[in-house]
């Protein structure tokens, strides 16, 4: 064997090794091939730059138009806005609209408010990418090779997740910036509030794109994949907090928000960059979103593990 | 099979030594279809094996079955030395495949995917680096290396499967049609690297094809494959003996009446096969049989247009145990190939 190797691994003796030798050279732990996938993943993504702007013109242009065009705060504040009869002083006014806001969204302007959803926006788009990366690899016979190698089973949806949390947390990291700049108050962000949004961000992500590589798993029909996709983003994305406050629900919609585990990265990110008051406590947030991502991811695992061992 | 690697290298007599024995492997599909029945055969160590059949007729399923992609409904199989069904993982370690259809991630380099896949063997990267650069050179994709896969030719493409298929080291590698598909060029080329290869790592080759000249002159020993039974296991040479002697071919100028009955009657001949105008004559003795043949059509009265002696080819073999040409079957698989990995994904779902 190994006739050819320009460096051979040698034991001691300067003897060649044998393959049986050289199995106890290689890193058989369960990571490197979980790494190799990730990696493989992100590679696609940060050597095309393209998709990556591509990605981000969508939120861009929700924060831009929808935004700053949907200026609730102006509602109050419009020049010849006063009751008839009365004579309210501006200031007054002012002071009135502002506290209006503040009870409805939990900070003075909507733009601020409308910029976390996104967050939890861009993040959530990114974990439904994973189940159509699965899809394809089925299809291009990808996945029949990762079958034939020692490659552990569960590396493969894990590797689709893991990629996804990382793509969505780089997103989101890149549309908070983006939201400072067009003038997101920032007056209450810190280091540990970005950190704590990060880590709600993180365990829905995770939950997500477990739950869409579980979908995915069985399937090589791409349009299926897509349907599903769409089925689910938008709804997930209006039945929740994140456009817009869940107490103005109506009642048939509230439980639904109530469940929907991108209210509660969205009450997390806002508690913590905007110091709104949430729907719930921060501990619950957590808790929550926690026993999502935990719930799902092993299930996707069980799933997975059924389907990929033949 | 590790007492065989620590004993060193392969002495003549061990060179008949199994490296595949496979007992009555059976898959079913829907529980209805044996797609594979009660396959049984083995491989030896160094031997280049041919798995022959027409499409549909197991082989995908059996080489998905021994690579560990499918498993097996009923039956065993011991890979190298591993129980299929107990020990999957080691298995997966001491083979390689190069499948039908290319594999690598497009959006990837040649290097890139070579190292991805020693990545999933987990072999460290101060071993999978040179390698991978030594075998892009042995298929000539050095200058290609760095190249994305979507840039990649039909045959580059080909030749980065079997350098991945490689990166193991496997000491049984799967060739599932290695060169459907190629010009004529490509595939002698192709060939050329699997030979190298081969020679190079010492490695025993288990492959389907379609290309029956392949098949003669590459593969020590051949299974002929076919609605899931194995129809005959042998060397080229064994596989032509047992259809027996040589083919007379006649062609006559009437095609409507049936002249079998004086044909069949001369000295050495077997039997008479005839299609319309043509009749296939199987003797013990081509040269002696040919002009009796001549004589009795002209007896008959039939006025003989063409004639012609073959000694038995791999073609007639093929014909002869599956009842139908190989040509049929080339033009097939040319036009139906993407029908077949869909047909292959479907599957693998189950």
């Amino acid at each position: 064997m190994a006739t050819n190797d320009p460096d051979p691994p040698k034991t001691n003796n300067g003897v060649k090794m044998s393959a049986f030798e050289q199995q106890a050279a290689l890193n058989l732990s369960p990571l490197h091939g979980l790494w190799a996938l990730t990696n493989r993943e992100l590679k696609r993504w940060y050597k095309a730059p393209i998709i990556l702007l591509l990605s981000l013109i969508q939120p861009v242009i929700w924060l831009g138009l929808f935004g700053k065009a949907m200026n609730f705060g102006a509602i109050f504040t419009g020049g010849s806005f006063n009751i008839p009869g009365l004579s309210i002083p501006k200031s007054a006014l002012d002071a009135l609209a502002s506290q209006m806001m503040q009870q409805s969204f939990g900070t003075s302007d909507y733009f601020s408010f409308l910029a976390v959803g996104m967050l939890s926006f861009i993040s959530l788009f990114m974990a439904m990418q994973s189940g159509m990366s699965m899809v394809w690899d089925r299809r291009l016979g990808f996945l029949n090779k990762e079958l034939s190698t020692p490659l552990a089973r569960g590396a493969i949806p894990l590797g689709k997740v893991l990629s996804s949390i990382l793509r969505g947390l780089v997103q989101a990291a890149i549309v908070l910036v983006i939201a400072v700049l067009l003038g997101l108050d920032a007056s209450k962000v810190s280091v540990a509030g970005v950190l704590g949004t990060f880590a709600g961000l993180f365990l829905m992500v995770m939950g997500f794109s477990s739950l869409f590589v579980m979908l995915a798993v069985r399937s090589s029909n791409q349009d299926t994949q897509m349907m599903i996709v769409n089925l689910l983003n938008l709804p997930l994305l209006f039945a929740s907090n994140a456009m817009f406050p869940a107490k103005f629900m109506p009642s048939w919609l509230q439980p639904i928000v109530q469940v929907n585990p991108v209210s509660y990265a969205t009450d997390i990110s806002r508690q913590l960059l905007l110091g709104s008051t949430g729907m719930a406590s921060l501990t619950f947030d957590f808790a929550y979103l926690g026993g999502f991502a935990v719930a799902l991811t092993v299930l996707g695992m069980v799933i997975s593990w059924r389907f990929l061992s033949r | 099979m590790s007492t065989q690697l620590l004993s060193g290298p392969v002495s003549a007599e061990q060179v008949r030594k199994e490296i595949l024995s496979i007992r009555s492997l059976t898959k079913t599909f829907d529980g209805t279809t044996n797609a594979v029945d009660q396959v049984t055969f083995d491989v030896f160590e160094g031997e280049i094996f041919g798995f022959l059949g027409p499409n549909g007729a197991g082989k995908s399923t059996t080489i998905n079955m021994l690579t560990t992609i499918l498993r097996p409904t009923a039956g065993d199989a011991v890979v190298c030395g591993h129980d299929l069904a107990r020990d999957a993982a080691a298995v997966r370690r001491t083979i390689g495949v190069v499948p039908q259809e290319s594999t690598a991630d497009e959006d990837l380099t040649g290097l890139e995917n070579v190292l991805l896949c020693a990545d999933f063997y987990g072999i460290p990267r101060k071993i999978s680096k040179p390698r991978a650069q030594e075998l892009l050179d042995l298929v000539e994709l050095s200058k290609e290396a760095n190249r994305k896969v979507s840039t990649y030719s039909g045959g580059m493409k080909r030749r980065l499967e079997l350098a991945t298929g490689l990166v193991n080291r496997p000491q049984l590698l799967f060739l599932d049609e290695p060169t459907l598909g190629l010009d004529v060029q490509t595939r002698a080329a192709v060939w050329e690297y699997i030979r190298r290869l081969k020679d190079e790592f010492r490695m025993t080759l288990f492959m389907t094809t379609h290309y029956l000249d392949e098949a003669d002159h590459l593969c020590d020993r051949i299974a002929l494959i076919d609605r899931g039974k194995i129809l005959k296991v042998g060397s080229p040479r064994e596989l032509k003996e047992s259809i027996g002697g040589d083919i007379v071919e006649v062609e006559v100028q009437d095609g409507s009446t049936d002249f079998s009955g004086p044909v069949s009657g001369i000295k050495h001949v077997l039997g008479v096969r005839r299609n319309g105008a043509e009749y296939r004559i199987k003797t013990e003795f081509g040269e002696e049989t040919a002009p009796a043949v001549m004589e009795a059509l002209r007896v008959a009265g039939a006025k003989v247009v063409r004639i012609s002696i073959t000694q038995p080819t791999l073609d007639q073999v093929y014909l002869e145990y599956t009842g139908r040409s190989i040509r049929e079957e080339h033009a097939e698989a040319n036009t139906k190939v993407p029908r077949r990995g869909r047909m292959f994904m479907g599957r693998m779902r189950r």
